[in-house]
């Protein structure tokens, strides 16, 4: 890697986490809005898989990775959403 | 002994990955799994559940909140101190000591990281001593195993971590391009511990 | 390649050794140790099944305690311990160590050209994981209480509440779900990255296809079962009821436990691994098995492209199966049609690499050696175990059959006289590999035959005493008058079982015997195509003199317009 994208790269790492650090604190008030249990559960899912791509695509530098490592993850995440199914099953 | 296997510390020309980075995505989408286990366990005991109480009524969110902040902020100085390495690479000044920007970011990774742990020890001490323990019923015997289980693996990153901090560092002197590697695999681990305490939290604490 | 000629003290290179090689031998060993371990534990079982109630004879006796045996009759409690012990020995300690761990440690690099795993150290440590939960699940038959005895498959809530050796029994597994994860991941980063020049993925030998797609399932499947044996072990240690419902009576007690628990919750996580650890368990098999067909037969595997693509649906399906243990579950017809599709489903791989194995006896000149004829077994056996599966897919079949011998007959033809006649097919095939020796034809065939005829002796009257009603995990079938008909096939069972232990002692002297004994060979002597042949045998540290490169498909047997009829993949010239 350049140095000058190395630095870019620090400035983007900054902006990542005021991104999350706001994200927090929207995530918790809006806990305190009580809204109905479904939208809640959108809502915080929604803001948390956000801050999760962010921490994904920038910090494991998901997006600027190799093909052989999205395979694996490609097939892991089939295979998560079949647990993750798993108490859709059961009920 | 090592010589010998190839693509340790320079990617495979066709995948263009190193076999440690490609080992560690193994590791995490393992890990990926055991979470998305317990996560669908939650699921199904709640939707099972009769009366489940809101984790903000129980929990300490204020705290939770800190932990979150401390946790993302220990991320930054982890990728940081990666980065570091990086740059001291690229002027070629690597063969010497290890950066003191890596020492740097590297140890406040470690300190973040027991700071969420002492946060967390408030925590579980306020609940043991209003007797709220796993047994009390089935909302604390989930929080604490999930809570315990990241704790655990939020351990084995401080020690990982504090290890490459210390003796492991020495690797820098020979294998530069090698040490750089390992972080960012130390990185990954990390930022997987941070990325399930993301949902962790709000699940948790928040719904 | 001299740079790692100082000699390493007996200790690293024998014990602690970080070796592929030492490391698969050890594997083996331990493993085979370990099948012999668990067998003994069914010979005890079937002495009980033949003669329920009746004094052992005293030689056996007298090696057990007081909570095991009273005067010769073996409890209960202890027969409930040998058959939830039988099941995960075999399963985790013995068949899957074995397959993977053995036979994929040694051959997979060889095969691929590497001259080790991508982790050395990691594959050193996943052995001695596994060693220490081997000796963790050994050791819990001498806690109070004895070893754990809610089945292999360790239900709640009976298993929450078993005595102290269903706890020993889950930190055993972690142990050995932790070597798994160890093990898998390097399987995997080898095979990726560390094949020779010129061996692409469709150049890989089917059993490195096999080894890989079963890394998968290993390292997918198994951290959700680690999730639930998280959850036993805080129901057990920490008081939580994750696995208990409320109000949940023991001996006309109300347990005092919180409750709110679901143990079905258990049954789904356990099986989302134990479906695929089927898969664990014959996949190499069948890689094993296409090795020794195409070298004796002397000609190309049929069809190898379509059994490769096979194995990967296979090991994708296999995910998504799990709950057609389940059918008695209640969990509705949506759900059960569901998975009883999936699984017609995934009999569509298995059938085709089995149809592909047997087309590929014809028209070969076939070697009939010892190898081969466990190879050639396999066929019919697994074909057996895969065709008595399918009224158990069926979720109307199932509620007749579901818990009755049918299913033990079922799974044990799949994995005995399947999977453990490849496992045998391998070890008599790179025996001189590992050795540079060749193990002895005459005791090989005095091994085959008899094991052959008893394997099936054994699992054949489990079939029709399933289909008579007869459950399975009785201490005494007798005592239903429904069973009383089929109680003569027992004794046969039983005494085909103690045969069959007479007919291991000709593979145990041939395999140590020819260690020293056995006729010498040269570095390939089944004149076989895949690389590991043209490593010396057995392969030094490093495995080749050059780094191997290949040239061609893997099983280029009788080439037309070739001098010999095998054409090695790293042979550049003609030969």
């Amino acid at each position: 890697m350049e140095h000058a994208e190395v630095q870019k790269h620090v400035k983007i790492y900054i902006s990542v986490f005021v991104a999350l650090a706001a994200l927090t604190v929207i995530t918790v008030a809006v806990s305190y809005l009580h809204l109905p249990f479904k939208q809640a559960v959108l809502a915080a899912l929604a803001i948390a898989g956000l801050k999760g791509s962010l921490v994904a695509g920038f910090f494991m530098h998901l997006l600027s990775e190799k093909q052989i490592i999205f395979s694996v993850l490609a097939l892991t995440f089939i295979f998560l959403l079949a647990v993750l199914l798993l108490p859709v099953i059961s009920v | 002994m090592s010589a010998l296997i190839r693509y340790i510390s320079k990617p495979h020309p066709l995948t263009g990955v190193t076999n440690a980075k490609l080992g560690t995505w193994c590791f995490l989408a393992s890990e990926m799994m055991l979470f998305g286990g317990l996560f669908s366990a939650y699921v199904l005991l709640r939707a099972g559940s009769t009366a489940w109480p809101r984790g903000s009524e129980l929990l300490n969110v204020p705290l939770a909140t800190l932990n979150t902040l401390i946790l993302i902020t220990s991320s930054v100085t982890m990728v940081m101190s990666w980065a570091s390495l990086i740059m001291k690479q690229e002027k070629g000044t690597g063969t010497s000591k290890v950066p003191g920007t890596f020492s740097f970011y590297m140890g406040s990774t470690i300190l973040l990281g027991l700071a969420f742990l002492v946060v967390k020890a408030f925590e579980y001490g306020s609940k043991f001593s209003h007797h709220h323990f796993p047994g009390t019923d089935i909302f604390y015997g989930i929080y604490f195993t999930l809570t315990g289980l990241h704790g655990l693996h939020v351990i084995g990153g401080i020690l990982l971590n504090t290890y490459f901090l210390f003796p492991g560092s020495r690797l820098w002197q020979t294998e530069p391009e090698q040490f750089t590697g390992r972080i960012e695999c130390a990185g990954l681990y990390w930022h997987f511990v941070d990325l399930v305490w993301i949902f962790l939290f709000p699940v948790l604490y928040l719904l | 390649m001299k740079h790692d000629s100082h000699p390493l003290p007996f200790w690293r290179k024998y014990i602690f050794s970080t070796d592929h090689k030492v490391i698969g031998v050890q594997y083996a060993v331990t493993g085979l140790v370990f099948l012999l371990f668990g067998f003994a534990l069914m010979m005890l079982m079937r002495w009980q099944l033949a003669y329920p109630g009746k004094p052992f004879p005293e030689w056996i006796a007298k090696m057990f305690s007081d909570q095991q045996m009273i005067s010769g009759i073996m409890l209960p409690e202890f027969y409930n311990q040998l058959g939830a012990m039988h099941g995960t020995i075999m399963i985790f300690l013995g068949v899957v160590p074995l397959a993977v761990g053995g036979f994929g440690n040694y051959i997979l690099p060889l095969q691929i050209g590497a001259p080790d795993m991508a982790f050395p150290k990691l594959n050193m440590m996943s052995y001695w994981s596994y060693f220490l939960g081997g000796v963790t699940m050994f050791a819990s038959f001498f806690v109070p209480g004895g070893a754990a005895q809610s089945g292999w498959t360790s239900y709640p809530p009976l298993a929450d509440i078993a005595t102290v050796g269903q706890t020993v029994w889950l930190f055993g597994m972690v142990f050995l779900i932790t070597s798994s994860l160890l093990g898998s991941v390097n399987f995997i980063v080898t095979t990726v990255q560390l094949r020779a020049d010129g061996m692409s993925f469709f150049r890989l030998p089917f059993f490195v296809w096999a080894q890989f797609v079963t890394s998968f399932l290993l390292l997918l499947a198994f951290p959700p079962l680690e999730a639930a044996a998280v959850l036993q072990l805080m129901d057990r240690l920490a008081g939580t009821s994750f696995f208990l419902p409320s109000g949940l009576v023991v001996a006309g007690k109300v347990l005092e436990r919180s409750g709110g628990g679901s143990p079905l919750l258990w049954q789904h996580l356990f099986w989302f691994l134990a479906h695929p650890e089927v898969y664990v368990l014959i996949l190499p098999a069948m890689g094993i098995v296409a090795e020794v067909l195409a070298c004796n037969t002397r000609k190309p595997i049929y069809g190898y492209k379509g059994m490769v693509y096979s194995v990967v649906f296979l090991g994708f399906m296999s995910f998504i199966v799990w709950a057609h243990h389940m059918f008695l579950t209640s969990m509705g017809t949506v759900m059960s049609s569901f998975f009883q599709i999936t699984t017609m489903i995934i009999s569509i791989p298995s059938v085709i690499i089995l149809t592909a194995l047997v087309l590929s006896l014809w028209g070969g000149s076939i070697r009939f050696n010892t190898p081969m004829l466990f190879a050639i077994a396999f066929l019919p056996m697994f074909g057996m175990g895969g065709l008595t599966g399918l009224p158990l897919g069926l979720a109307a079949a199932d509620i007749h059959l579901h818990d009755t011998y049918y299913v033990i007959g079922h799974f044990h033809y799949v994995v005995a006289p399947g999977t453990i006649f490849a496992l045998f097919a391998g070890i008599y095939h790179w025996f001189p590999k590992v050795t540079g020796r060749k193990m002895s034809e005459f005791l090989g065939k005095l091994h085959f035959w008899p094991s052959f005829i008893l394997m099936n002796g054994i699992f054949f009257p489990m079939l029709l005493m399933g289909l008579a009603g007869v459950s399975r995990r009785l201490w005494d079938p007798t005592q239903y008058a429904h069973a009383l008909p089929t109680q003569p096939l027992n004794v046969l069972m039983s005494f085909c079982a103690w045969g069959m232990a007479l007919a291991q002692v000709p593979f145990i002297l041939n395999f140590f015997g020819s260690i020293f004994f056995g006729k010498k060979v040269n570095e390939n002597p089944w004149e076989a195509t895949t690389l590991e042949w043209s490593a010396p045998s057995p392969p030094p540290h490093g495995n080749f003199e050059n780094p191997p490169v290949v040239y061609r498909e893997p099983y280029e047997y009788s080439v037309p317009g070739q001098k010999h009829d095998f054409w090695p993949q790293g042979m550049k010239e003609e030969n």
